[in-house]
Protein backbone atom coordinates (compact mmCIF):
# COMPACT_ATOMS: atom_id res chain seq x y z
CA UNK A 1 0.00 0.00 0.00
CA UNK A 2 1.38 3.32 -0.78
CA UNK A 3 1.69 5.94 2.10
CA UNK A 4 0.28 9.64 1.85
CA UNK A 5 3.36 10.35 1.35
CA UNK A 6 4.76 8.98 -1.23
CA UNK A 7 1.28 10.73 -3.44
CA UNK A 8 2.00 13.94 -2.47
CA UNK A 9 5.88 14.26 -2.96
CA UNK A 10 7.32 11.32 -4.47
CA UNK A 11 8.34 12.16 -8.13
CA UNK A 12 6.35 8.88 -9.42
CA UNK A 13 3.14 10.05 -8.86
CA UNK A 14 3.46 13.61 -10.47
CA UNK A 15 0.92 12.38 -13.00
CA UNK A 16 -1.38 12.22 -10.27
CA UNK A 17 -0.76 14.93 -8.61
CA UNK A 18 -1.21 16.82 -11.78
CA UNK A 19 -4.31 15.26 -12.56
CA UNK A 20 -5.82 16.21 -9.05
CA UNK A 21 -5.09 19.79 -9.48
CA UNK A 22 -6.83 19.83 -13.21
CA UNK A 23 -9.67 17.94 -11.90
CA UNK A 24 -10.03 20.78 -8.91
CA UNK A 25 -9.34 23.80 -11.56
CA UNK A 26 -12.41 22.29 -13.88
CA UNK A 27 -14.43 21.93 -10.90
CA UNK A 28 -16.06 25.45 -10.43
CA UNK A 29 -16.80 25.59 -14.67
CA UNK A 30 -18.21 21.76 -14.47
CA UNK A 31 -20.47 22.64 -11.23
CA UNK A 32 -21.91 25.51 -12.81
CA UNK A 33 -22.87 23.50 -16.50
CA UNK A 34 -23.53 20.75 -14.53
CA UNK A 35 -26.36 22.45 -13.24
CA UNK A 36 -27.46 23.80 -16.46
CA UNK A 37 -27.37 20.58 -17.74
CA UNK A 38 -29.49 18.75 -15.04
CA UNK A 39 -32.08 21.85 -14.40
CA UNK A 40 -32.54 22.57 -18.26
CA UNK A 41 -33.00 18.61 -18.81
CA UNK A 42 -30.23 18.38 -21.71
CA UNK A 43 -27.90 15.85 -20.52
CA UNK A 44 -29.18 14.07 -23.60
CA UNK A 45 -27.83 16.58 -26.08
CA UNK A 46 -24.71 16.64 -23.80
CA UNK A 47 -24.07 13.29 -24.75
CA UNK A 48 -24.85 13.76 -28.29
CA UNK A 49 -22.05 16.21 -27.72
CA UNK A 50 -19.82 14.19 -26.32
CA UNK A 51 -19.95 11.33 -29.00
CA UNK A 52 -19.40 14.03 -31.65
CA UNK A 53 -16.37 15.43 -30.29
CA UNK A 54 -15.35 11.72 -31.18
CA UNK A 55 -16.24 12.03 -34.68
CA UNK A 56 -14.39 15.58 -34.91
CA UNK A 57 -11.33 13.70 -33.42
CA UNK A 58 -11.03 11.01 -35.40
CA UNK A 59 -11.39 13.55 -38.72
CA UNK A 60 -9.12 15.17 -37.41
CA UNK A 61 -6.75 12.66 -36.87
CA UNK A 62 -7.23 11.45 -40.36
CA UNK A 63 -6.49 14.69 -41.85
CA UNK A 64 -3.69 14.93 -39.94
CA UNK A 65 -1.94 11.51 -41.16
CA UNK A 66 -3.64 10.70 -44.00
CA UNK A 67 -3.35 14.04 -46.21
CA UNK A 68 -0.50 15.95 -44.03
CA UNK A 69 -2.83 18.89 -42.80
CA UNK A 70 -0.35 19.20 -39.58
CA UNK A 71 -2.45 21.98 -38.47
CA UNK A 72 -5.40 20.40 -37.43
CA UNK A 73 -5.27 19.15 -33.82
CA UNK A 74 -6.56 16.14 -32.38
CA UNK A 75 -8.21 18.38 -29.83
CA UNK A 76 -9.47 21.12 -31.89
CA UNK A 77 -11.11 18.81 -34.50
CA UNK A 78 -13.26 17.26 -31.19
CA UNK A 79 -13.52 20.62 -29.78
CA UNK A 80 -15.37 21.14 -33.56
CA UNK A 81 -17.49 18.27 -33.65
CA UNK A 82 -18.47 19.18 -30.24
CA UNK A 83 -19.18 22.40 -30.70
CA UNK A 84 -21.10 21.36 -34.19
CA UNK A 85 -23.40 19.06 -32.42
CA UNK A 86 -24.27 21.09 -29.74
CA UNK A 87 -25.16 23.77 -31.22
CA UNK A 88 -27.41 21.94 -34.38
CA UNK A 89 -29.38 20.16 -31.71
CA UNK A 90 -29.96 23.98 -29.81
CA UNK A 91 -31.44 25.34 -33.00
CA UNK A 92 -33.43 22.34 -34.31
CA UNK A 93 -34.82 22.40 -30.37
CA UNK A 94 -36.02 26.35 -30.68
CA UNK A 95 -37.07 25.99 -34.01
CA UNK A 96 -39.43 22.30 -34.07
CA UNK A 97 -39.34 21.74 -31.00
CA UNK A 98 -40.86 18.23 -31.81
CA UNK A 99 -38.25 16.36 -33.09
CA UNK A 100 -35.67 16.83 -30.62
CA UNK A 101 -34.63 13.76 -29.14
CA UNK A 102 -34.65 11.88 -32.66
CA UNK A 103 -32.02 14.04 -33.84
CA UNK A 104 -30.18 13.86 -30.36
CA UNK A 105 -30.27 10.24 -31.37
CA UNK A 106 -29.04 10.88 -34.61
CA UNK A 107 -26.14 13.19 -33.88
CA UNK A 108 -25.07 11.02 -31.13
CA UNK A 109 -24.51 7.94 -33.40
CA UNK A 110 -23.46 9.80 -36.55
CA UNK A 111 -20.29 11.30 -34.46
CA UNK A 112 -19.21 8.01 -32.92
CA UNK A 113 -19.68 5.92 -36.23
CA UNK A 114 -17.93 8.77 -38.05
CA UNK A 115 -15.22 8.74 -35.61
CA UNK A 116 -14.43 4.96 -35.68
CA UNK A 117 -14.75 4.93 -39.32
CA UNK A 118 -11.88 7.73 -39.65
CA UNK A 119 -9.98 6.30 -37.36
CA UNK A 120 -9.83 2.69 -38.68
CA UNK A 121 -8.07 4.29 -41.92
CA UNK A 122 -6.17 6.80 -39.81
CA UNK A 123 -2.27 5.45 -40.18
CA UNK A 124 0.07 4.76 -37.33
CA UNK A 125 -1.13 3.78 -34.07
CA UNK A 126 -4.19 5.39 -32.53
CA UNK A 127 -4.89 5.35 -28.89
CA UNK A 128 -8.61 5.84 -29.18
CA UNK A 129 -9.50 3.93 -25.82
CA UNK A 130 -7.69 6.71 -24.18
CA UNK A 131 -10.82 9.09 -25.88
CA UNK A 132 -13.53 6.51 -24.99
CA UNK A 133 -12.48 5.96 -21.04
CA UNK A 134 -10.29 8.88 -20.05
CA UNK A 135 -6.58 8.94 -19.60
CA UNK A 136 -5.24 10.77 -17.27
CA UNK A 137 -1.40 10.50 -18.59
CA UNK A 138 -2.28 12.20 -21.40
CA UNK A 139 -3.15 15.56 -19.12
CA UNK A 140 -0.27 18.61 -20.36
CA UNK A 141 0.03 22.00 -19.35
CA UNK A 142 -1.86 22.77 -21.90
CA UNK A 143 -5.20 21.24 -20.13
CA UNK A 144 -4.33 23.36 -17.24
CA UNK A 145 -4.26 26.51 -18.94
CA UNK A 146 -7.60 25.41 -20.86
CA UNK A 147 -9.44 24.69 -17.37
CA UNK A 148 -8.54 27.75 -16.25
CA UNK A 149 -9.74 29.48 -19.18
CA UNK A 150 -12.51 27.75 -19.22
CA UNK A 151 -13.71 28.70 -15.50
CA UNK A 152 -13.34 32.10 -16.92
CA UNK A 153 -15.24 31.89 -19.11
CA UNK A 154 -18.38 30.02 -17.31
CA UNK A 155 -18.04 32.13 -14.35
CA UNK A 156 -17.96 35.84 -15.69
CA UNK A 157 -20.86 35.61 -18.05
CA UNK A 158 -23.16 33.44 -15.28
CA UNK A 159 -21.86 35.94 -12.67
CA UNK A 160 -22.78 39.22 -14.91
CA UNK A 161 -26.36 37.94 -16.44
CA UNK A 162 -27.09 35.67 -13.10
CA UNK A 163 -30.82 36.74 -12.46
CA UNK A 164 -31.12 36.98 -16.45
CA UNK A 165 -29.82 33.13 -16.60
CA UNK A 166 -32.20 32.02 -13.77
CA UNK A 167 -35.45 34.00 -15.44
CA UNK A 168 -34.26 32.09 -19.15
CA UNK A 169 -33.86 28.62 -17.55
CA UNK A 170 -37.13 28.83 -15.34
CA UNK A 171 -39.78 30.33 -18.45
CA UNK A 172 -37.72 31.30 -21.65
CA UNK A 173 -41.08 32.56 -23.20
CA UNK A 174 -41.60 35.07 -20.38
CA UNK A 175 -38.11 35.82 -20.05
CA UNK A 176 -38.02 36.94 -23.80
CA UNK A 177 -41.67 39.32 -22.15
CA UNK A 178 -38.51 40.96 -20.41
CA UNK A 179 -36.49 41.65 -23.31
CA UNK A 180 -34.02 39.03 -22.61
CA UNK A 181 -32.59 37.06 -25.02
CA UNK A 182 -33.28 33.40 -24.26
CA UNK A 183 -33.07 31.96 -26.99
CA UNK A 184 -29.20 33.58 -27.53
CA UNK A 185 -28.19 32.85 -23.67
CA UNK A 186 -29.34 29.47 -24.62
CA UNK A 187 -27.11 28.85 -27.39
CA UNK A 188 -23.87 30.52 -25.34
CA UNK A 189 -24.77 27.72 -22.61
CA UNK A 190 -24.59 25.07 -25.28
CA UNK A 191 -21.09 26.25 -26.45
CA UNK A 192 -19.68 26.27 -23.19
CA UNK A 193 -21.25 22.50 -22.69
CA UNK A 194 -19.21 21.31 -25.51
CA UNK A 195 -15.89 22.86 -24.48
CA UNK A 196 -16.46 21.61 -21.04
CA UNK A 197 -17.12 18.22 -22.51
CA UNK A 198 -14.03 18.31 -24.40
CA UNK A 199 -12.04 19.69 -21.39
CA UNK A 200 -13.38 16.36 -19.31
CA UNK A 201 -12.54 13.85 -22.18
CA UNK A 202 -8.84 13.27 -20.81
CA UNK A 203 -9.96 13.17 -17.37
CA UNK A 204 -12.61 10.72 -18.11
CA UNK A 205 -13.51 9.66 -21.43
CA UNK A 206 -15.95 10.25 -23.91
CA UNK A 207 -18.56 7.61 -22.42
CA UNK A 208 -18.57 8.89 -18.99
CA UNK A 209 -18.49 12.24 -19.41
CA UNK A 210 -22.42 12.48 -19.15
CA UNK A 211 -22.17 11.35 -15.62
CA UNK A 212 -19.76 13.62 -14.21
CA UNK A 213 -21.63 16.07 -16.04
CA UNK A 214 -24.94 15.28 -14.08
CA UNK A 215 -24.11 12.99 -11.13
CA UNK A 216 -22.30 15.60 -9.18
CA UNK A 217 -25.29 18.38 -10.13
CA UNK A 218 -28.28 15.78 -9.44
CA UNK A 219 -26.33 14.94 -5.73
CA UNK A 220 -26.67 19.05 -5.30
CA UNK A 221 -30.32 18.52 -6.26
CA UNK A 222 -30.81 16.71 -3.28
CA UNK A 223 -28.98 18.94 -1.03
CA UNK A 224 -30.85 22.50 -2.09
CA UNK A 225 -33.53 24.38 -3.82
CA UNK A 226 -31.63 26.80 -5.13
CA UNK A 227 -29.98 27.50 -8.35
CA UNK A 228 -27.12 29.44 -7.00
CA UNK A 229 -26.20 26.79 -3.82
CA UNK A 230 -26.83 24.10 -6.52
CA UNK A 231 -24.46 24.98 -8.61
CA UNK A 232 -21.79 25.91 -5.57
CA UNK A 233 -22.08 22.93 -4.54
CA UNK A 234 -22.15 20.81 -7.33
CA UNK A 235 -18.76 21.98 -7.78
CA UNK A 236 -17.60 20.98 -4.49
CA UNK A 237 -19.43 17.55 -5.19
CA UNK A 238 -17.29 17.20 -8.38
CA UNK A 239 -13.80 18.09 -6.78
CA UNK A 240 -14.77 15.77 -4.07
CA UNK A 241 -15.50 12.60 -6.84
CA UNK A 242 -12.74 13.39 -8.53
CA UNK A 243 -9.88 13.66 -5.86
CA UNK A 244 -11.46 10.48 -4.57
CA UNK A 245 -11.64 8.75 -7.39
CA UNK A 246 -8.06 9.26 -8.97
CA UNK A 247 -6.58 8.77 -5.52
CA UNK A 248 -8.51 5.32 -5.09
CA UNK A 249 -7.94 4.70 -8.96
CA UNK A 250 -4.15 5.26 -8.57
CA UNK A 251 -3.72 3.42 -4.90
CA UNK A 252 -5.47 -0.16 -6.84
CA UNK A 253 -4.43 0.24 -10.30
CA UNK A 254 -7.84 0.83 -11.58
CA UNK A 255 -8.91 3.09 -14.72
CA UNK A 256 -9.72 6.89 -12.92
CA UNK A 257 -12.88 7.97 -15.19
CA UNK A 258 -14.99 4.96 -14.51
CA UNK A 259 -13.84 5.45 -10.30
CA UNK A 260 -14.48 8.59 -10.60
CA UNK A 261 -18.02 7.88 -12.04
CA UNK A 262 -18.94 4.95 -9.28
CA UNK A 263 -17.83 7.40 -6.43
CA UNK A 264 -20.50 9.86 -7.94
CA UNK A 265 -23.28 7.43 -8.27
CA UNK A 266 -22.90 6.04 -4.88
CA UNK A 267 -23.30 9.67 -3.90
CA UNK A 268 -26.38 10.58 -5.98
CA UNK A 269 -28.08 7.32 -5.47
CA UNK A 270 -27.35 7.75 -1.17
CA UNK A 271 -28.46 11.54 -0.80
CA UNK A 272 -31.66 9.98 -3.23
CA UNK A 273 -32.64 7.65 -0.77
CA UNK A 274 -32.08 9.50 2.32
CA UNK A 275 -34.03 12.23 1.03
CA UNK A 276 -36.81 9.75 0.13
CA UNK A 277 -36.53 8.82 3.78
CA UNK A 278 -36.65 11.89 5.45
CA UNK A 279 -39.98 12.73 3.16
CA UNK A 280 -41.76 9.57 4.82
CA UNK B 1 -63.68 46.04 -39.75
CA UNK B 2 -62.34 48.63 -37.24
CA UNK B 3 -65.02 50.02 -34.64
CA UNK B 4 -68.32 51.32 -35.80
CA UNK B 5 -68.71 53.81 -33.45
CA UNK B 6 -67.05 56.44 -33.87
CA UNK B 7 -66.68 57.94 -30.50
CA UNK B 8 -63.64 56.29 -29.75
CA UNK B 9 -61.46 59.32 -28.62
CA UNK B 10 -59.27 57.08 -26.56
CA UNK B 11 -56.65 54.94 -27.64
CA UNK B 12 -57.68 51.28 -27.40
CA UNK B 13 -55.52 48.75 -25.49
CA UNK B 14 -55.54 46.08 -27.72
CA UNK B 15 -56.48 46.50 -31.84
CA UNK B 16 -56.00 42.99 -34.14
CA UNK B 17 -57.48 44.37 -37.92
CA UNK B 18 -57.81 41.57 -40.50
CA UNK B 19 -55.27 39.12 -38.38
CA UNK B 20 -54.33 35.91 -40.44
CA UNK B 21 -51.93 33.55 -38.75
CA UNK B 22 -51.05 29.74 -39.54
CA UNK B 23 -48.56 27.09 -38.81
CA UNK B 24 -46.17 25.48 -40.57
CA UNK B 25 -49.12 23.03 -41.49
CA UNK B 26 -50.60 25.98 -43.69
CA UNK B 27 -54.08 25.74 -42.32
CA UNK B 28 -55.11 29.14 -41.24
CA UNK B 29 -55.57 28.86 -37.65
CA UNK B 30 -57.17 32.47 -37.27
CA UNK B 31 -58.58 33.76 -39.82
CA UNK B 32 -59.64 37.85 -40.57
CA UNK B 33 -59.73 38.64 -37.05
CA UNK B 34 -60.83 41.88 -35.97
CA UNK B 35 -61.04 42.75 -32.53
CA UNK B 36 -60.92 46.20 -30.56
CA UNK B 37 -60.41 45.68 -26.36
CA UNK B 38 -61.13 49.73 -25.22
CA UNK B 39 -59.38 50.85 -21.58
CA UNK B 40 -61.06 49.18 -18.37
CA UNK B 41 -62.67 46.77 -20.74
CA UNK B 42 -61.93 43.15 -19.55
CA UNK B 43 -62.39 40.23 -21.77
CA UNK B 44 -62.72 36.72 -21.94
CA UNK B 45 -61.40 34.41 -24.84
CA UNK B 46 -63.72 31.31 -24.73
CA UNK B 47 -64.09 28.98 -28.02
CA UNK B 48 -63.08 24.89 -28.49
CA UNK B 49 -60.08 23.39 -28.15
CA UNK B 50 -57.81 24.00 -30.83
CA UNK B 51 -59.76 27.09 -31.98
CA UNK B 52 -57.27 29.05 -31.40
CA UNK B 53 -57.54 30.38 -27.84
CA UNK B 54 -53.45 30.40 -27.42
CA UNK B 55 -52.58 31.29 -30.62
CA UNK B 56 -54.57 34.23 -30.39
CA UNK B 57 -53.40 35.09 -26.73
CA UNK B 58 -49.52 34.26 -28.20
CA UNK B 59 -50.28 36.79 -30.90
CA UNK B 60 -51.25 39.33 -28.61
CA UNK B 61 -47.77 38.95 -26.53
CA UNK B 62 -46.14 39.16 -29.50
CA UNK B 63 -44.27 35.70 -29.65
CA UNK B 64 -46.24 35.23 -33.32
CA UNK B 65 -46.79 37.31 -35.30
CA UNK B 66 -49.43 36.92 -38.03
CA UNK B 67 -49.12 36.27 -41.51
CA UNK B 68 -51.24 39.27 -42.72
CA UNK B 69 -52.77 42.25 -40.67
CA UNK B 70 -52.02 44.43 -38.10
CA UNK B 71 -51.80 43.14 -33.87
CA UNK B 72 -51.51 46.85 -31.78
CA UNK B 73 -51.17 46.87 -28.30
CA UNK B 74 -51.45 50.30 -26.65
CA UNK B 75 -51.10 51.95 -30.49
CA UNK B 76 -47.85 49.67 -30.81
CA UNK B 77 -46.67 46.24 -32.25
CA UNK B 78 -46.93 44.03 -29.24
CA UNK B 79 -42.54 43.98 -28.51
CA UNK B 80 -42.62 47.87 -28.43
CA UNK B 81 -45.15 47.42 -25.63
CA UNK B 82 -44.08 44.10 -24.06
CA UNK B 83 -42.74 45.89 -21.13
CA UNK B 84 -46.69 47.45 -20.45
CA UNK B 85 -48.02 43.54 -20.45
CA UNK B 86 -48.22 41.02 -17.84
CA UNK B 87 -48.75 37.23 -18.95
CA UNK B 88 -49.72 34.52 -16.85
CA UNK B 89 -48.76 31.08 -18.41
CA UNK B 90 -50.25 27.78 -17.15
CA UNK B 91 -48.65 26.89 -13.73
CA UNK B 92 -48.11 23.03 -15.58
CA UNK B 93 -46.18 24.32 -19.02
CA UNK B 94 -43.30 25.10 -16.61
CA UNK B 95 -40.76 22.32 -14.83
CA UNK B 96 -42.21 21.42 -11.64
CA UNK B 97 -38.63 20.75 -10.21
CA UNK B 98 -36.75 24.04 -11.27
CA UNK B 99 -34.83 24.83 -8.01
CA UNK B 100 -36.04 28.77 -7.23
CA UNK B 101 -38.10 30.09 -4.62
CA UNK B 102 -41.47 32.08 -5.14
CA UNK B 103 -39.87 35.16 -4.27
CA UNK B 104 -37.05 34.80 -7.10
CA UNK B 105 -40.16 33.52 -9.96
CA UNK B 106 -41.37 36.86 -8.41
CA UNK B 107 -38.57 38.93 -8.93
CA UNK B 108 -38.15 37.51 -12.93
CA UNK B 109 -41.51 39.63 -13.57
CA UNK B 110 -39.43 43.14 -12.67
CA UNK B 111 -35.64 41.24 -14.52
CA UNK B 112 -34.31 43.78 -17.31
CA UNK B 113 -31.65 42.67 -19.53
CA UNK B 114 -29.16 44.95 -18.46
CA UNK B 115 -25.43 43.96 -17.93
CA UNK B 116 -24.90 43.29 -14.47
CA UNK B 117 -28.41 43.64 -13.38
CA UNK B 118 -29.42 42.54 -9.66
CA UNK B 119 -32.42 43.36 -7.97
CA UNK B 120 -32.78 46.01 -6.10
CA UNK B 121 -33.97 46.28 -2.35
CA UNK B 122 -37.26 48.20 -3.87
CA UNK B 123 -37.35 45.77 -6.43
CA UNK B 124 -37.93 42.80 -3.41
CA UNK B 125 -39.83 44.94 -1.47
CA UNK B 126 -42.76 45.64 -4.17
CA UNK B 127 -42.97 41.55 -5.33
CA UNK B 128 -43.00 41.17 -1.35
CA UNK B 129 -46.02 43.56 -1.40
CA UNK B 130 -47.51 42.11 -4.58
CA UNK B 131 -47.27 38.26 -2.91
CA UNK B 132 -49.29 39.87 0.27
CA UNK B 133 -51.69 41.64 -1.76
CA UNK B 134 -52.04 38.10 -3.43
CA UNK B 135 -52.25 36.56 0.03
CA UNK B 136 -49.07 34.35 -0.36
CA UNK B 137 -46.37 36.41 1.84
CA UNK B 138 -45.70 33.95 3.79
CA UNK B 139 -44.46 31.70 0.68
CA UNK B 140 -42.06 34.02 -0.37
CA UNK B 141 -38.97 31.83 0.47
CA UNK B 142 -40.59 28.55 -0.33
CA UNK B 143 -39.91 26.17 -2.91
CA UNK B 144 -41.62 27.04 -5.80
CA UNK B 145 -41.59 23.47 -6.95
CA UNK B 146 -43.38 22.44 -3.28
CA UNK B 147 -46.44 24.38 -3.49
CA UNK B 148 -49.59 23.27 -4.84
CA UNK B 149 -51.33 24.09 -8.23
CA UNK B 150 -53.32 26.73 -6.70
CA UNK B 151 -50.76 28.73 -4.96
CA UNK B 152 -48.13 28.15 -8.29
CA UNK B 153 -50.55 29.65 -10.12
CA UNK B 154 -50.57 32.88 -8.04
CA UNK B 155 -47.21 32.92 -7.92
CA UNK B 156 -47.35 33.26 -11.51
CA UNK B 157 -49.87 35.92 -11.37
CA UNK B 158 -47.47 37.82 -8.89
CA UNK B 159 -44.57 37.37 -11.49
CA UNK B 160 -46.86 38.85 -14.02
CA UNK B 161 -47.67 41.94 -11.89
CA UNK B 162 -44.77 42.44 -10.37
CA UNK B 163 -43.84 44.61 -13.84
CA UNK B 164 -46.47 47.00 -12.81
CA UNK B 165 -48.48 45.93 -16.48
CA UNK B 166 -51.73 47.84 -17.36
CA UNK B 167 -52.60 44.58 -19.52
CA UNK B 168 -52.91 41.35 -18.22
CA UNK B 169 -53.10 38.18 -20.13
CA UNK B 170 -53.75 34.79 -18.32
CA UNK B 171 -54.27 31.76 -19.93
CA UNK B 172 -56.83 29.49 -18.08
CA UNK B 173 -56.03 30.22 -14.20
CA UNK B 174 -58.46 28.00 -13.45
CA UNK B 175 -57.73 25.29 -14.96
CA UNK B 176 -56.15 22.16 -13.04
CA UNK B 177 -56.86 23.94 -9.44
CA UNK B 178 -58.98 22.71 -6.81
CA UNK B 179 -62.58 24.73 -6.59
CA UNK B 180 -61.40 26.66 -3.06
CA UNK B 181 -58.12 28.40 -5.17
CA UNK B 182 -60.91 28.90 -8.11
CA UNK B 183 -62.50 31.17 -5.55
CA UNK B 184 -60.02 33.45 -3.70
CA UNK B 185 -58.90 33.78 -7.92
CA UNK B 186 -61.96 35.38 -8.86
CA UNK B 187 -61.83 37.42 -5.91
CA UNK B 188 -58.14 38.44 -6.54
CA UNK B 189 -59.49 39.21 -10.44
CA UNK B 190 -62.50 41.15 -9.17
CA UNK B 191 -59.52 43.69 -7.41
CA UNK B 192 -57.28 43.55 -10.72
CA UNK B 193 -60.04 44.17 -13.22
CA UNK B 194 -60.30 48.19 -11.35
CA UNK B 195 -56.65 48.57 -11.94
CA UNK B 196 -55.69 47.66 -15.56
CA UNK B 197 -56.76 45.57 -17.99
CA UNK B 198 -57.67 41.83 -17.89
CA UNK B 199 -57.62 39.50 -20.58
CA UNK B 200 -58.42 35.78 -19.73
CA UNK B 201 -58.88 32.79 -21.35
CA UNK B 202 -60.96 30.54 -20.23
CA UNK B 203 -62.76 27.04 -20.17
CA UNK B 204 -64.79 28.02 -17.32
CA UNK B 205 -67.74 29.26 -18.56
CA UNK B 206 -69.19 30.34 -15.18
CA UNK B 207 -66.57 32.86 -14.81
CA UNK B 208 -67.09 33.97 -18.25
CA UNK B 209 -70.24 35.26 -16.94
CA UNK B 210 -68.67 36.66 -13.48
CA UNK B 211 -65.81 38.19 -14.57
CA UNK B 212 -65.72 39.80 -17.89
CA UNK B 213 -67.12 42.84 -19.90
CA UNK B 214 -66.50 41.26 -23.31
CA UNK B 215 -66.53 37.54 -24.35
CA UNK B 216 -64.09 36.53 -27.62
CA UNK B 217 -65.32 33.56 -29.06
CA UNK B 218 -62.26 31.97 -31.24
CA UNK B 219 -62.85 29.56 -33.70
CA UNK B 220 -60.70 30.36 -36.75
CA UNK B 221 -62.51 33.42 -36.44
CA UNK B 222 -62.49 35.86 -33.63
CA UNK B 223 -66.25 37.41 -32.68
CA UNK B 224 -67.16 39.03 -29.46
CA UNK B 225 -70.23 39.09 -27.21
CA UNK B 226 -71.59 40.72 -24.56
CA UNK B 227 -71.92 38.59 -21.36
CA UNK B 228 -75.98 39.52 -21.14
CA UNK B 229 -76.37 37.83 -24.42
CA UNK B 230 -73.92 34.94 -23.92
CA UNK B 231 -76.50 32.83 -21.92
CA UNK B 232 -76.02 28.65 -21.56
CA UNK B 233 -77.85 27.96 -24.82
CA UNK B 234 -74.96 29.82 -26.68
CA UNK B 235 -72.20 28.45 -24.52
CA UNK B 236 -73.68 24.89 -25.36
CA UNK B 237 -74.03 25.95 -29.16
CA UNK B 238 -70.35 27.10 -29.23
CA UNK B 239 -68.56 24.14 -27.27
CA UNK B 240 -71.07 21.21 -28.14
CA UNK B 241 -72.51 22.04 -31.77
CA UNK B 242 -72.39 23.71 -34.80
CA UNK B 243 -72.69 27.13 -33.35
CA UNK B 244 -75.89 29.30 -35.10
CA UNK B 245 -75.65 32.95 -35.57
CA UNK B 246 -75.31 34.88 -32.77
CA UNK B 247 -75.86 38.75 -32.96
CA UNK B 248 -73.01 40.68 -31.01
CA UNK B 249 -72.08 43.70 -30.21
CA UNK B 250 -70.27 44.81 -33.35
CA UNK B 251 -72.83 45.19 -36.49
CA UNK B 252 -71.87 42.06 -37.59
CA UNK B 253 -72.57 37.76 -37.21
CA UNK B 254 -70.30 35.36 -36.13
CA UNK B 255 -70.53 31.81 -37.16
CA UNK B 256 -68.51 29.72 -35.33
CA UNK B 257 -67.93 25.77 -35.65
CA UNK B 258 -68.16 24.07 -32.94
CA UNK B 259 -66.24 20.69 -32.32
CA UNK B 260 -69.11 18.43 -33.40
CA UNK B 261 -69.46 16.42 -30.50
Amino acid sequence: MIDINTMLFAPEWGFLRFAVLVGLLISPALGVIGTLVVTRRISSLAGASAHAALGGFGLALFLQRACGLAFVTASGGALAGALIAALTVGIVSITAKEREDTVIGAVWALGMSVGLLFLDHTPGYVDWQSYLFGNILLLSQHDLYLTLGLDLIVLVPVTVFFPQLLAMLFDNTFAGLRGIRGNLIYLAMLALTAVTIVLLINLVGIMLVIALLTLPAAAAGCCTVRLKSMMIMSAVFNALFVVAGLVVSSLFSLPSGPTIVVFAGVVYVALLGIRKLRKK
Amino acid sequence: MGCSCGSCAEEPVVELNNVDFSYSSGELVIDNACLKIMPGVSGCIVGPNGGGKSTLLKLLLGILVPERGKVRIFGKSPSESRRRIGYMPQYHQLDAAFPVSALEVTLMGRVSNRVFFRHSKADRNYALEVLAELGIADLAERNFAGLSGGQRQRVLIARALAGEPELLLLDEPTANIDPGAEEQFYGILEQLRKRMTVITVSHDLGFVNRETDLIICVNRQVATHLPAEFTAETANEIYHHSMNLIKHDHSCFCHCEGEGK
